[in-house]
């Protein structure tokens, strides 16, 4: 059996600095005008510099291009492609097929990855990406356990699941904020509140709290909880989930750091000590996330023992 | 409003007189088998249906495969083709009996199926490959390339994410050469078509399998989070935080989407009633056809608005055809919006010699009701109702049992499938 790579979102280069030194196998990086909901903003020549860095130290950077883009956007999508074939990160994300027909038509040889987000939820699509240059999918989050091995278990390409962190749940392109204080006559609260990221949607009935911000993607609404998987591992590593991610949309750098340092830890506690070390540390493990989650954001998880109907 | 720049590759002088020859097909939603035959009768050169399978709106009572054949039955009598929503993004569980199911549906003579997941595309490819295959809104397709890549996949149309606006449609259309399918009236998402999971983790249902609960059309209050303090960004009285899209309604873009070559133009709405089809497709119908008939003399009546308005239960607007929606677009606060007109009764039946129209309740009426007819053999008229009797011909003055069968005096004449419009104060 083989480790699962621990894939990390940093939000700097100095950052990317402290995950290595925390124990992160892969750094997934880019810019909004290209990726969707990035921890952090890399510009190309930070890119650069991210990639000779993490190649450094033996580790891999993936790069994100999985927007759905425009017309007008595709022009400079060919341009950013160009630059990443020289820059020679080790994967493209993408959502959009307009980013295979570039890949093909320019001669790129990075391989991709196929992240959509909410889309991607049989082993079919990921074996029909595959064969058209993903290899790996990154699944959607709103999968059961079950169905994610067995998603596994039919695939002939890599499987990427997110095991902690923020999920999107909503993406518009209308600008949902700057709206709602147009209609209240707010102009200046447009201005003022457009980088803003601290605010959420109260549903009262639920009494849950989802964060909401508005970039040039458009409006994206994330989940109520944060998902933690880290005492709950065994099957992933059993079926062999060739990559964990940990999402840090909208967490501190520190949090992050800490997070990717504890999911070492139970990797490595059972692939070099075996499933009794992991079982014995993992609900402490479980407790040390609990102890510096930030405040509104309760643990669950996710949709791996939830039922779903339609 | 854009400028409308005549497209010469869909024109022909016909008795000297220039004239569009390519038409685009005008797409009906039909729920039912009873919606299916009236958005066929008031003009849909297409219509789109649900199975009970693989389809989003799982709430709809959508077609067995025996309805579906007397579905494309009926249609074809009128020259009207059938295509079968199948656009879930399936999970594995979703996987069995696929293959029966698309071979079915060919069977019965649908034209094609409107597909999102490439696992339908794939399967349908294989077993069913005389069914046209349509890509579905849900893929969000925003780009020239992206519709590039799905006609390289074979894909015969692609249903446009409703984020296009006009010049993005006219950049795609010189740039590949696939037939392209927007919408024109109805309900929208506010999110990118399959890019929302609200209800997923509102409601623990799917919205990519037919279970969306719109959690997007409730009401949520706006904060902002201070190190873990919780400060409202809304004032006491103030509406709450919405993201409610008002309904797509581009009537008046018709001639601009036509000049632009749009293949199909698609009316949102399976869960609609008979009453909606009719009026929503009668008057699309008409817009299509007179422009297409005289380009030059062409005038947007103000009785087709009207017309439209009486079956309007949302306030309505053009979206992104036109530019970037603002606020104006969206619903805050108290929104409802009745019609003053109700649909009341559906004719099945009128005896020229006695003048007597027999229908069927839709809704409550009584006699000195004031009501409208309406439907493609008349001119929509007005009259007062009169004496009434029921089905075994005793006289009633009240028409208050769901679908019971009613029978009164109308002078001008009326058809099957014509139906009535009952007033009432807003």
């Amino acid at each position: 059996m083989k480790k699962p790579e621990l894939l990390v979102t940093p939000k700097s280069l100095s950052h990317i600095k402290d995950l290595i030194e925390a124990g992160a196998d892969a750094f997934l990086i880019g810019e909004q005008r290209f990726g969707l909901r990035l921890a952090g903003e890399f510009d190309i020549d930070q890119v650069k510099e991210a990639t000779e860095m993490i190649h450094k130290a033996g580790k891999k950077v993936y790069v994100s291009c999985n927007a759905l883009f425009h017309n007008d956007r595709l022009e400079e999508l060919d341009e950013y492609l160009k630059k990443l074939q020289k820059i020679g990160p080790d994967a493209i994300l993408f959502g959009d097929p307009a980013v295979v027909v570039s890949v093909r038509e320019f001669g790129i040889t990075i391989p991709l990855h196929w992240n959509p987000e909410t889309t991607a939820t049989n082993w079919f699509q990921v074996n029909y990406w595959g064969e058209r240059g993903a290899k790996r999918t990154v699944l959607a989050r709103e999968l059961s356990l079950d169905e994610i091995l067995e998603i596994k278990e039919n695939s002939k390409y890599e499987i990427e699941v997110q095991v902690h962190g923020m999920t999107c749940i909503f993406q518009s392109k209308r600008k949902l904020l700057g709206n709602y204080f147009l209609y209240r006559g707010q102009v200046m609260e447009v201005e003022n509140r457009k980088e803003n990221k601290n605010m959420f949607l109260h549903d009262k009935e639920r009494n849950n709290r989802y964060p909401i911000y508005e970039d040039m993607n458009g409006t994206h609404i994330f989940s109520p909880n944060d998902i933690c998987l880290i005492d709950e591992l065994t099957e992933f590593f059993e079926a062999g989930i060739d990559a964990f991610k940990i999402d840090g949309i909208l967490k501190s750098e520190e949090y992050i750091t800490t997070v990717t340092k504890l999911y070492r830890q139970a990797i490595d506690a059972y692939f070099d000590l075996g499933e009794e070390a992991y079982d014995e540390i993992k609900d402490d493990l479980y407790e040390q996330i609990a102890a510096i989650q930030p405040p509104l954001r309760p643990l669950d998880t996710g949709f791996i023992y939830k039922e779903t109907v339609y | 409003m854009l400028q409308l720049i005549e497209n010469e590759s869909i024109r022909e002088t016909i008795n000297g007189k220039r004239v569009i020859t390519k038409k685009p097909e005008l797409l009906a939603p039909a729920g039912s088998l009873e919606k299916l035959k009236v958005a066929v009768h008031y003009g849909a050169d297409a219509v789109f249906i649900g199975g009970q399978e693989f389809g989003l709106r799982s709430n709809a009572d959508n077609f067995t495969i025996e309805e579906m054949r007397e579905g494309v039955e009926f249609a074809k009598k009128y020259g009207t083709v059938v295509y079968v929503t199948t656009n879930i993004f399936a999970h594995n569980e979703n996987m069995a009996g696929l293959e029966e199911y698309l071979r079915a549906i060919a069977d019965v003579g649908v034209k094609g199926i409107i597909v999102a997941d490439p696992l339908i595309i794939e399967t349908c490819k294989k077993v069913a490959p005389e069914l046209e295959i349509h890509l579905s809104t849900q893929q969000s397709s925003t780009n020239w390339k992206a519709v590039k890549f799905w006609k390289d996949e074979g894909l015969d149309r692609i249903v446009l994410a409703r984020e296009v606006g006009a010049e993005e449609i006219r950049q795609i259309k010189e740039k590949v050469d696939i037939e392209i399918e927007t919408f024109v009236h109805g309900a929208m998402c506010i999110a990118y078509s399959g890019r929302c999971v609200l209800s997923n983790h509102m409601t623990a249902r799917d919205s990519n399998r037919g279970g969306c609960c719109q959690s997007c059309r409730w009401d949520y209050d706006l904060y902002e989070n201070v190190d873990g303090n919780e400060i409202p960004l809304f004032n006491q009285g103030d509406a709450p935080f919405a993201m409610s899209p008002k309904d797509l309604k581009l009537i008046e873009s018709i001639p601009h989407m036509i000049e632009l070559g749009i293949d199909s133009l698609k009316v949102e709405g399976r869960m609609k009633s008979i009453h909606y089809v009719a009026t929503v497709i009668s008057v699309y119908r008409k817009v299509i056809d007179s422009y297409c008939a005289d380009p030059e003399n062409f005038k947007i009546k103000r009785e087709w608005l009207e017309e439209l308005d009486r079956c309007a239960n949302r306030a309505t607007a053009s979206a992104f055809f036109e530019g970037e929606p603002s606020y104006k677009q969206q619903m805050y606060g108290f929104h409802a919006k009745k019609p003053e007109w109700d649909f009341a009764g559906f004719v099945l039946d009128y005896d020229e010699e006695t003048q007597m129209v027999t229908l069927q309740q839709r809704n409550y009426f009584k006699t000195g009701d004031k009501v409208e007819f309406f439907g493609p053999e008349i001119d929509t008229f007005t009259m007062t109702v009169g004496q009434m009797w029921n089905e075994d011909n005793e006289p009633i003055e009240v028409a208050n049992h769901p679908l019971q069968i009613v029978k009164f005096k109308v002078e001008q004449p009326l058809h099957p499938y014509n139906m009535m419009r009952r007033w009432h104060k807003k």
